[in-house]
């Protein structure tokens, strides 16, 4: 009996093994998958949490009822994995050895990696809205805020879900409006980028939005240290930006286990060939989702699109076959733009987001690059589909290949 | 897309100046590369950020991260700021006939 690790039960793993458990021959090979934690969370719902939209409880469920039958499901921190000799030590002791292995172990955000930041004032008036605990405690901050200085700050790229930040900055401004204190908070958006987002059209379009809401962009920003005593963040460059309230998304690295077992690049995101999912040191090891050192962005639909090409790679690999570069970098973005609206991206490696109509060309229901009430309701129900069609590694109505149809080159 | 005569050879350089094959690059291009970005003089310190940079390109096929040159090349975050202001990556990699070093998303 062959031995098939997918290591990482979040979003990426727990569509792989959904989608392999079915269709692998279970006399020749058996599926075990390697998750430290009970919880899943839906993780673009954090986003909602410090506004009143969302609570803890609409964010999460039991991973254990998204898992396939069939598999074997370990709970338990691993201690190393040893590619060189197909096996992965749990914390435990125990060793699991294996021929195939997924890495779907994730980003998470490291706010140690800034001087000054985890200090006396980490979750008083510095916050994340990456992890349950950070949106929830700047729930209660935000709920009895009376006004002053917000500082939205993306410490450096790469970063998980590269529009959240710009969608908190515009629900703030929704928010404070919503609560009739628009003019007494002050929203600045603080990004190493040179501009709203990374793509020329993109950054211009979401640009304007935040001119349009009096959001100040300050971008080229390289956030140094934070002096907490004095409520001012510096850039490498010594330049100085105060703030009342500072939202922090942090530095992002993949897992500590990846890094400790030499898996990794600086970040700890492992070397993964862009097209086929393949590890670029070792042929038996696939990378899924956030824990690659892809270029594309970091997100769920991300996955979901690798998931496709990863699940025939798996296939032809066991097969003896060759693989498919068929994963283009595709990416689908719900931006939440307040006021019950929202913009809709879609893009890839190459072709950077355009508008138009999404997904049946000319039709929609969904417009790219526009502001719409209709993406507000696909992002909305994004949840639903989230829980009871994604996780569980159903087929969606999108191609794994991002389509020129509908888009409009400007 | 343009040519340009560094240090008497005739090196392609995208539009940005940016070397299109590093393998062009050569020690005595690399103070008239820093002037054309305000870098002058170069001192020690610089062609050590230089010379990792080179170096670790050789080994990696990429061109290191300011993380990556904190962990492998022992040169501070700070000092690299210091250095070459206002984004060291991009700077270092312009003066060391690497290509420009690829944001993310």
């Amino acid at each position: 009996m062959k031995q098939l690790l997918i290591v990482g039960g979040g979003t990426a793993g727990t569509m792989m093994a959904n989608k392999l458990a079915p269709v692998l021959d279970d006399s020749e090979w058996h599926i075990t998958l390697i998750d430290e934690h009970e919880t899943h969370y839906y993780q673009p719902g954090f986003l909602f949490i410090p506004w009143g939209i969302y609570n803890k409880n609409d964010v999460i469920k039991p991973k254990r009822d998204f898992y396939p039958s069939g598999i074997d499901v370990i709970i338990s921190p691993i201690e190393i994995i040893e590619p060189d000799e197909n096996r992965v030590k749990l914390a435990d002791g125990r060793v699991i050895s294996y021929d195939l292995m997924i890495v779907a172990t994730g980003s998470r955000i490291n706010p140690g990696e800034t001087e000054g930041m985890l200090g006396d004032k980490w979750h008083k008036n510095i916050f994340d809205f990456y992890t349950i605990e950070g949106a929830t405690n700047l729930r209660n901050f935000i709920k009895y805020w009376e006004g002053g200085k917000l500082v939205v700050n993306v410490v450096e790229m790469p970063i998980k879900c590269p529009v959240a930040p710009l969608e908190f900055a515009f629900l703030a401004d929704w928010y404070f409006t919503e609560q009739g204190i628009r003019d007494k908070v002050e929203i600045e958006y603080v990004t190493p980028l040179p501009g709203a987002f990374t793509k020329p059209i993109a950054a211009k379009f979401l640009g304007e939005f935040l001119t349009k809401k009096n959001i100040k962009l300050t971008s080229d920003f390289s956030a140094g240290r934070v002096d907490a005593e004095n409520n001012k963040l510096y850039s490498w460059d010594e330049e100085a930006i105060d703030y009342d309230l500072l939202v922090t998304i942090p530095t992002n690295m993949g897992a500590e286990v990846i890094g400790r077992s030499g898996m990794g690049d600086d970040l700890n995101f492992i070397p993964t060939d862009h097209h086929t999912l393949q590890s670029k040191k070792w042929e038996n090891v696939f990378v899924l989702g956030d824990a690659t050192d892809l270029p594309s962005s970091k997100a769920g639909s991300v996955a979901h699109f690798e998931a496709d090409v990863l699940f025939e790679n798996i296939q032809r690999y066991i097969d003896g076959r060759p693989l498919k570069p068929a994963f283009d970098g595709h990416a689908n973005c719900y931006i939440e733009s307040g006021f019950g609206k929202g913009i809709l991206i879609d893009f890839n490696y190459d072709v950077e987001p355009l508008p138009g109509k999404f997904p049946l060309p000319g039709v929609g229901p969904f417009s790219l690059l526009q502001e719409t009430r209709m993406n507000h309701w696909g992002k909305m129900t994004f949840r639903w589909v989230y829980w009871n069609l994604l996780l569980k590694g159903a087929e969606l109505p999108i191609e794994a290949q991002m389509t020129m149809a509908g888009k409009k080159r400007v | 897309m343009a040519e340009a005569t560094l240090a008497g050879v005739t090196v392609e350089r995208d539009d940005e100046g940016f070397f299109k094959n590093p393998d062009d690059w050569k020690e005595e291009m690399a103070p008239e590369l820093a002037k054309e970005i305000g870098i002058d003089p170069l001192t020690e310190e610089h062609w050590k950020v230089i010379r990792f940079m080179r170096e670790d390109y050789k080994v990696k096929g990429q061109v290191p991260s300011i993380r990556r040159m904190k962990n492998e090349g022992g040169i501070s975050t700070k000092d690299l700021y210091n250095l070459f202001p206002k984004g060291p990556a991009k700077k270092a990699a312009y003066i060391a006939g690497l290509g420009k070093p690829h944001g993310c998303i």
